[in-house]
């Protein structure tokens, strides 16, 4: 909302009270301010001139030599215009001068030829060129009255002053006026409120006569239709006070009535659109929703289709308008309008915002209605627009109004204990001071029984219960005058569930080990499960999809995080990244029931993804440890030859008694070409909230041992089929108390070794807590599991 | 005698004079000092002498002995070191040849960020609660008191799954589910993602991040939001930093307050940054509990207040690293992750 100081200044004596303390103390009231901005945007030194003669330069055929009157001077200048004549009024920059956009003139010959300043465009003075009409654009800001010559540029064109720009919360529609700002400095600053006073002077004829009907067909998307008439219109260019308020309020000046409708708008914050009369159809007006198919041409040129949730303002024939967002350019006023209907209206806010997003067509009317305007502004607004066209001579207004208003919008009356305001606060305020501060804000109150009874006038429909007016008190008092006071009460415990406990040890566990954490999004594209070669089938399909996706590559909550690890992994390989060890810990979200009719589940999920320095077995190191390090060591790797995202021969499921905790593997070589990715690359994939319930994070000790340990080591042939896991099952089975631990330190098939077998060499701990073991107690025990593996595996002891 | 004892003491002085290494000087402390040695047989020949010159002759030796020997002691440890300094001379090293690289991973800006602010609220008392990212119309918009025809409830503003289900626009529904759940007291912080309908450039993301926190007990008052801030701020940036409470709106708190903390990188002094104000706009929004959404948590707002906060995480985290496109942060570039 920007808010020209001059002007809030006719409704509210701030003399006294410099911009930046005007600015601030707003800002502390609840009138946010974005920025102040001078007028003149640092034009000094430029005055009216007026061209004396015109004549041809010797030296170049694209410049003039140009002679300007500038009161007490004649000036020299040479300039590349085309659009100037011998007579006209321009800008002239004095040698000295200096421009918004940096410019300094000085004294100088082009081509050869003296210039002792610089004749300037609109741009040049910092005037924003949609404000300008289009002839004016390009070349010289030709003047357009005969001002005295040599005066300062900047009270000619209003180039003075500052302009305030508030940020207005939705809550305060009634803000997006000057008046409304003018209320709000009136309350911050212990002010009188100075309001125009309406008043036309005089009426002629009557609306009766010129206007055959006006009819509302849907009061509840138009709650208020009210129209004045003013015929023997001129339409002429606005004085030039009008023509200053438009242009500091970056609203471009049109003609005498539009410009008023415009001022009143921002005036009051009543949007006003005028028909030209004689250009509705039999004189009638018909609010009522467009119908199917209709379509008309808005004030901007351009056709538009209505749909039927959108109201219109229609003939007997046609739409002439879109209620609230713009005008029909059928019924536009011009330069032959000789009556006009000026239709000071109020619209549903949500119709209105609904209607100028569809038709992406979002004007200052819409922006203001969709905030649900005070109908009981109507009235004032549109006799404020004819009180104008009456004090300019633009017109004569016609006696009479039409005003459909079925359901009147009234003052309420709020109760406000005075207590509450200081227990919620935290203040210790008079009532006194709180009945001053409400009176401040046209809050009219009055004392009761210590309660304060307050009249809350229409405008201001955004107080609806006792705590709005609290805050009212408090904002005018200042929370930044509000001392800040120390929760005291019950103690509360701090601190962080034992999941979260449990996932912030996680990922300190694997930074340690040297892998990165990354955050992705929570959607995906369905076709991410074609690219890790999920069959058609798979639950993992089963997915929530969003209704209004950004995008198909957004438009579903994932199922897995494996996709986005990939996306992760396949960008930093396209980077040149040489290694990139990741992990993600987000919610993977599966449908209760499809269609959805509750909310999903949201499973915590850990994916680890890497490639580079790395292989299978690193990877389920450091799950191993992981693992280890939650307390959860017995894990056990079941092959998995059927999940499709991995290679058949290098995936295992991870199981933990009887809970499957996810799953690990080499990516398949297909996923990596869909991911455009020439490395290994490994990942596994764990459900959090089951690691979490079986984690032990509590720690007991072990007695250290105190007695030696004796070490067998062993060597065995056998088939290559055999897993690892069959040989060591065998050795723990055997092993009873005295087996410490196993160590694998040798697979090998190769020379020496028949093809289809293997070499595997394990070096085997033994030890006992009570004594020190003998060799022949160790010996019993290696001989029987040696044989056991003989028999069992049919393996073969390499010598 | 004694001129024979003097003599030899006067030959190892000499011979000691040209000693280099340390076997030699073994050599001569054996010759000279040792069981077979030169002195021993002196010591040996004594029963020659007559009783009288005996004990005299045989303190001359061993005071002699005592004093070579300890002269043989100082050559030692010189030698001695000598030899360790050569050694280590030897072992000398470039030390400006590079470390072992050694693997340690990095923990994302943002979650870092997070993490920060939740440890700062687990100080003061703060219990870390959490919240789904898929949430209900009405624990998302119905039960904060948001109005039917707010725009933000607009499928150009928001993911709807169904009419009745969403993706959180805010983590604010976390208010809710923790007053529909527990009794007063309470004081909680969420945080976790959040989601707009907006395109991804510069400074938008389709999925963000806030903390959401949130206090209830009898006798309440926007003095404690003030403090509570308040430390958070200091906490968080720094005792020298302000805070500025502007009037706001919220549909779920009234009264409402935008907090503004002196400008993070002048520190309030008025940089390019900050546009000269010394302040950094909107870090936070907060307010008192709306009486109405107390009353659909079923908490009778007479007898209870509270008060309510939010912070936007990712701008937070962009302010503090100065990091200036928020695609950076969900790209998960390794480079990028490896400077945290």
């Amino acid at each position: 909302m920007l808010v020209p100081v001059k002007w809030l200044k006719d409704y509210v004596n701030i003399e006294d009270i410099n911009t930046r303390e005007l600015a601030d103390k707003l800002t502390m009231s609840g009138s946010h301010v974005d920025s102040i901005e001078e007028v003149d945007k640092g034009v000094s030194n430029v005055v009216v001139g007026k061209i004396e003669k015109i004549t041809d330069h010797p030296n170049a055929d694209k410049l003039v030599i140009t002679n300007i009157d500038i009161g007490d001077d004649n000036l020299q200048i040479v300039t590349g215009a085309k659009n100037i004549n011998e007579g006209d009024y321009v800008p002239v920059a004095l040698v000295g001068s200096k421009l918004p956009n940096g410019m300094k003139i000085k004294k100088g010959k082009l081509r050869g030829e003296i210039s002792n300043g610089m004749l300037c465009s609109a741009e040049e003075l910092g005037i924003n060129s949609d404000l300008i009409s289009k002839e004016l654009k390009n070349g010289i800001y030709i003047l357009d009255e005969a001002y005295p010559l040599g005066k300062d540029i900047k009270e000619v064109l209003g180039l003075k002053g500052e302009v305030i720009d508030f940020e207005i919360t939705p809550n305060r529609p009634d803000c997006l006026s000057i008046i409304g700002m003018a209320r709000e400095t009136v309350a911050t600053f212990k002010k009188e409120l100075n309001i125009p006073k309406v008043k036309i002077n005089n009426e002629v004829d009557d609306i009766k006569n010129l206007v055959n009907s006006i009819e509302v067909l849907n009061t509840e998307l138009c709650r208020r239709y009210y129209t004045k008439v003013v015929k023997n219109i001129k339409i002429e260019k606005s004085p030039l006070w009008l023509r200053r308020r438009l242009i500091e309020s970056n609203v471009r000046p049109i003609n005498n009535i539009v410009d008023i409708t415009n001022f009143v708008m921002l005036e009051l914050g009543q949007p006003i659109h005028a028909f030209d009369l004689d250009k509705i159809n039999n004189k009638s007006i018909i609010v009522r929703n467009a119908k199917e198919g209709e379509k008309i041409t808005t004030l901007d040129g351009v056709d538009r289709k209505l749909d039927t949730d959108m109201l219109v303002i229609a003939d007997r024939e046609n739409p002439i308008a879109i209620a609230g967002v713009m005008g029909g350019e059928d019924s536009e006023v011009t330069e032959n309008t000789k009556s006009i209907l000026i239709e000071s209206a109020n619209f549903d806010g949500r119709n209105v915002r609904l209607t100028s997003r569809k038709l992406g067509l979002r004007t200052e009317a819409s922006a203001k209605y969709e905030k649900d305007l005070d109908p009981n502004i109507s009235e004032l607004a549109c006799k404020r627009v004819c009180q104008l066209i009456e004090e300019i001579g633009a017109g004569e207004v016609v006696k009479g109004n039409t005003n459909i208003y079925e359901n009147k919008l009234n003052e309420r009356e709020l109760i406000l204990r005075p207590e509450k305001v200081n227990s919620l606060l935290g203040l210790e305020i008079s009532i006194e001071f709180m009945i001053d501060t409400l009176n401040r804000l046209e809050l009219k109150s009055e004392i009761k029984d210590n309660k304060m009874f307050v009249k809350i006038p229409t405008f201001r429909n955004d107080i609806q219960i006792e705590t709005d007016l609290v805050e009212e008190i408090g904002r005018i008092y200042g929370f930044h005058n509000i001392k800040s006071v120390p929760l005291i009460g019950s103690l509360t415990k701090g601190g962080k569930s034992r999941n979260r406990e449990i996932q912030d040890y996680i990922k300190n566990s694997l930074t340690g080990m040297g892998l990165n954490e990354i955050t992705t999004y929570s959607f995906i594209s369905p076709r991410a499960y074609d690219n890790i070669n999920l069959p058609g089938e798979s639950l993992k399909r089963r997915n929530v999809e969003i209704m209004n996706p950004l995008g198909e590559d957004y438009s579903v909550m994932r199922t897995t995080l494996i996709p986005n690890m990939l996306d992760v992994l396949s960008r930093n390989y396209k980077y040149g990244v040489e290694k990139a060890w990741a992990y993600e810990i987000g919610n993977s979200f599966i449908p209760k029931s499809l269609p959805m009719n509750n909310l999903p589940y949201e499973i915590k999920t850990l994916t680890i993804g890497m490639y580079g320095e790395t292989d299978f077995f690193y990877l389920k190191g450091i799950l191993n440890k992981l693992f280890d390090l939650l307390g959860t060591d017995e894990l056990e790797y079941i092959v998995e030859e059927n999940h499709k995202t991995f290679h058949p021969g290098r995936c295992a499921n991870i199981i933990y008694g009887n809970y499957i905790l996810g799953i690990i593997g080499e990516i398949h070589p297909d996923v990596l070409g869909n991911y455009d990715i020439k490395e290994k690359v490994y990942m596994s994939e764990l459900d959090l909230d089951i690691i979490s319930f079986i984690t032990k994070l509590d720690r007991k000790y072990n007695e250290l041992p105190k007695y030696p340990s004796i070490t067998r080591d062993i060597a065995i042939i056998v088939d290559e089929n055999i897993l690892a896991k069959q040989i060591e099952d065998i050795i723990k089975d055997n092993g009873g108390d005295l087996l410490e631990k196993i160590n694998l330190f040798d697979v090998y098939q190769g020379k020496q070794i028949p093809s289809g077998k293997k070499s595997i060499a394990y070096s085997i701990v033994y030890r006992s807590f009570k004594k020190t073991l003998t060799d022949e107690e160790v010996s019993n025990v290696h001989d029987e599991i040696v044989s056991n593996l003989i028999s069992e595996l049919n393996a073969e002891l390499r010598k | 005698m004694k001129e024979k004892i003097q003599e030899l003491r006067s030959i190892v002085i000499n011979e000691l004079k040209n000693i280099n290494d340390l076997s030699s000087l073994d050599k001569l402390r054996v010759r000279y000092l040792g069981k077979k040695g030169e002195f021993t047989k002196i010591l040996r020949g004594m029963g020659a002498l007559s009783k009288e010159e005996r004990p005299v002759i045989g303190k001359l030796v061993n005071e002699v002995r005592e004093e070579l020997e300890k002269r043989i002691d100082v050559i030692k440890v010189k030698l001695e070191n000598e030899v360790k300094n050569d050694k280590l001379k030897k072992e000398k090293i470039d030390i400006t040849l590079p470390g072992d690289k050694i693997s340690f991973g990095h923990r994302h800006p943002l979650i870092q960020v997070v993490e920060e602010l939740e440890n700062v609220f687990s100080k003061m008392g703060f219990q870390i609660v959490e919240g789904p990212e898929v949430e209900t119309v009405y624990n998302n918009f119905d039960a904060l008191n948001s109005p039917e025809n707010h725009p933000s409830r607009d499928k150009s503003d928001t993911f709807y799954i169904t009419e009745d289900i969403l993706l959180r626009t805010h983590t604010s529904p976390v208010q809710i589910r923790t007053m529909k759940e527990k009794k007063p007291p309470f004081k909680i912080v969420s945080a976790g993602r959040t989601f707009r309908f907006d395109d991804v450039d510069d400074t938008h993301s389709p999925m963000f991040h806030q903390l959401e926190g949130l206090v209830v007990d009898k006798n309440i008052t926007m003095a404690n939001l003030k403090h509570t801030i308040d430390m958070f701020i200091k906490e968080l940036f720094g005792e020298e930093m302000k805070t500025r409470f502007r009037p706001h709106y919220f549909p779920f708190t009234e009264p409402s307050a935008e907090v503004d903390v002196s400008c993070l990188s002048c520190k309030g002094e008025g940089c390019e940054e900050c546009n000269g104000t010394g302040w950094s706009m909107e870090l936070l929004g907060c307010g008192m509990v709306h009486p109405k959404v107390l009353k659909n948590c079923e908490i009778d707002p007479d007898e209870y207040s509270g008060f309510a906060f939010g912070l936007g995480v990712d701008r937070i985290a962009m302010v503090k690293y100065g990091i200036n496109n928020i695609r950076l942060l969900f790209e998960n570039d390794m480079r990028f992750l490896n400077q945290f």
